[in-house]
């Protein structure tokens, strides 16, 4: 009973602190918002607006009126393609920078300048080069989120202690021994930093390159909605957005936590 | 090119500069010196004495400016599990379990020569002889320094090595955890017979262990100062030598080695 009891009280001040701050902002925002004249609607009637939507994700009524699990759907798997692209290509890219100082001397001024540019400014770009928009998207993600993977991959080589590299030429290990043995695991905390802001950029990215591109997806419900002054939906689908997003970089860290064997820290 | 002849490990005229040019700093020069099988020899000296560097040097991870190592008539060109090293910091893979960091040696040394239900029970074996059995599931973040060094000269032991290279490797343990390893590597030393080679600034600690003590001159440019024999009988019992005429002499001698003739360099 006291053990429960003491459960109860650790979950509850877990649980209470952000449910309270919650509510005070959300009361503070229905005060706010429910003065005549005002351009945003209060959370009332963002529920109210939205019900329909609410209740109803799954409804297909064909082209873009979808129900917002449909948008939400095509946009992770937009995001779920390009990101894995970008994490396949980036370790292996940042392998090859971490431990050759010839390709790091070629390739390290290089990626320094391309990943400065904003993702959105590749969407032209890559429009043109496919010709379609939903390579197009694929590909804007895929360059969004390979800089920090590459780089943080190669300062994870990089930083293998010379330890762990004495251990395995005293024990002969060959070059994919020690890939597997000792660079992964050792590299493991780098690369998932790396692919944890990785995933963090691609959900920015998605919601804007979608916007531009049009079709069935998040970014362009919101668009729509704003050309159709529904903004209660748009308040509705920026929720989705931000709950997503912090369950991809959870999934991420997780999978850190799993594949680091303990040496990832979340 | 010359070829050693018939001493066990033969470190022939060895020299070792690191840099070039104006940078260029003379770390060893001209150390020659015979180990016999099965002997415990140590290598005492001030810190930045190079005492380190020789025992890379023998180990096959640094390279010779000039001279040569030969191990049973072969010349030592890099490194290898016939020459183990248990390094200072202990060096465990985190991401691995007590067991699999010795397995992992264990797979590699002796694919080929033995069956996985072999390669397992010499990993259970050579962690038994250092008392770790109790803990083969644990990573090394989870167990103490001193079972760490354990564990890592277990994982030196189960390569079968020709020589075994310590280095420095009870320096971050406590007193007494420090003296139990000695123990345990007196003891595995006299079943085994192992040729050990170990780094070491504690006077105690080479008088203790082994049979011969080199004593490096200070650096830049060292080189060995001083041989001495301990002519103490084995098996060896710390608390009986206190009083021993033998242990004391020995003791005074390293001693006035290292502080009388080769005076402490404040640079280094």
């Amino acid at each position: 009973m006291q053990k429960i009891r003491a459960r109860a009280a650790q979950v509850a001040g877990v649980l209470l602190p952000p449910v309270i701050m919650l509510g005070l902002l959300g009361t503070i925002w229905e005060l706010v918002c429910s003065q005549p004249g005002s351009a945003l609607p209060p959370p009332s009637k963002v529920v109210t607006d939205t019900w329909e939507l609410i209740i109803h994700p799954l409804y297909d009524n064909g082209g873009i009126d979808k129900g917002l699990f449909w948008h939400l759907f095509a946009s992770i798997k937009r995001v779920g393609l390009g990101y894995a692209l970008a994490a396949g290509a980036g370790i292996a890219l940042g392998v090859l920078v971490g431990s050759s100082k010839w390709a790091m001397r070629a390739l390290d001024p290089l990626f320094q300048v391309l990943r400065t540019i904003p993702p959105l400014a590749w969407l032209p770009l890559s429009l043109a080069a496919f010709r379609d928009g939903q390579p197009s998207a694929i590909f804007v993600i895929f360059i969004t989120a390979i800089w920090p993977i590459i780089i943080n991959t190669a300062v994870g080589i990089r930083n293998i202690p010379q330890d762990y590299r004495n251990v395995s030429r005293v024990l002969r290990l060959n070059g994919f021994q020690f890939f597997t043995h000792i660079m992964l695991p050792a590299a493991a905390p780098y690369i998932f930093t790396g692919l944890r802001i990785g995933i963090g950029l691609s959900w920015l990215a998605i919601v804007a390159a979608e916007m531009l591109i049009g079709g069935v997806g998040i970014g362009f419900f919101i668009w729509d909605a704003w050309n159709s002054s529904l903004i209660s939906d748009i308040i509705l689908a920026l929720v989705y957005v931000g709950i997503i997003g912090f369950f991809l970089d959870r999934l991420v860290a997780f999978t850190g936590k799993l594949v680091g064997r303990g040496t990832v820290s979340v | 090119m010359n070829t050693g002849n018939g001493e066990y490990l033969r470190i022939e005229h060895v020299c070792k500069t690191f840099g070039t040019g104006a940078t260029a700093s003379e770390v060893l020069r001209d150390v020659s010196l015979d180990v016999a099988k099965g002997e415990y020899l140590a290598i005492i000296g001030h810190s930045g004495c190079g005492k380190s560097t020789l025992l890379n040097i023998v180990a096959g991870l640094t390279e010779a400016t000039q001279g040569y190592v030969f191990l049973e008539g072969r010349e030592v060109h890099q490194p290898g599990p016939d020459r183990a090293v248990v390094f200072q910091n202990h060096s465990l893979l985190p991401w691995l379990t007590v067991y699999d960091n010795v397995r992992l040696a264990v797979d590699k040394v002796f694919a080929g020569r033995m069956s996985s239900a072999e390669r397992h029970d010499w990993t259970l074996k050579n962690l038994e002889l250092v008392h770790m059995t109790h803990a083969i599931r644990k990573r090394p973040g989870e167990i103490s320094g001193g079972m760490k060094q354990r564990v890592g000269i277990s994982r030196a032991l189960a390569m079968s090595p020709k020589v075994l290279l310590l280095d420095e490797p009870f320096g971050a343990l406590d007193a007494l955890t420090r003296a139990h390893l000695q123990e345990e590597v007196m003891k595995i030393h006299a079943d085994l017979g192992n040729t050990v080679i170990m780094i070491t600034h504690d006077v105690d600690e080479a008088v203790l262990l082994s049979d011969r003590i080199v004593m490096m001159t200070n650096g830049p440019a060292a080189h060995i100062g001083e041989l001495h024999t301990v002519s103490l009988p084995r098996p060896r019992n710390r608390l009986d030598l206190i009083a021993d005429a033998t242990y004391i002499a020995s003791r005074a001698k390293v001693l006035e080695f290292l502080h009388k003739k080769s005076h402490y360099v404040e640079a280094a």
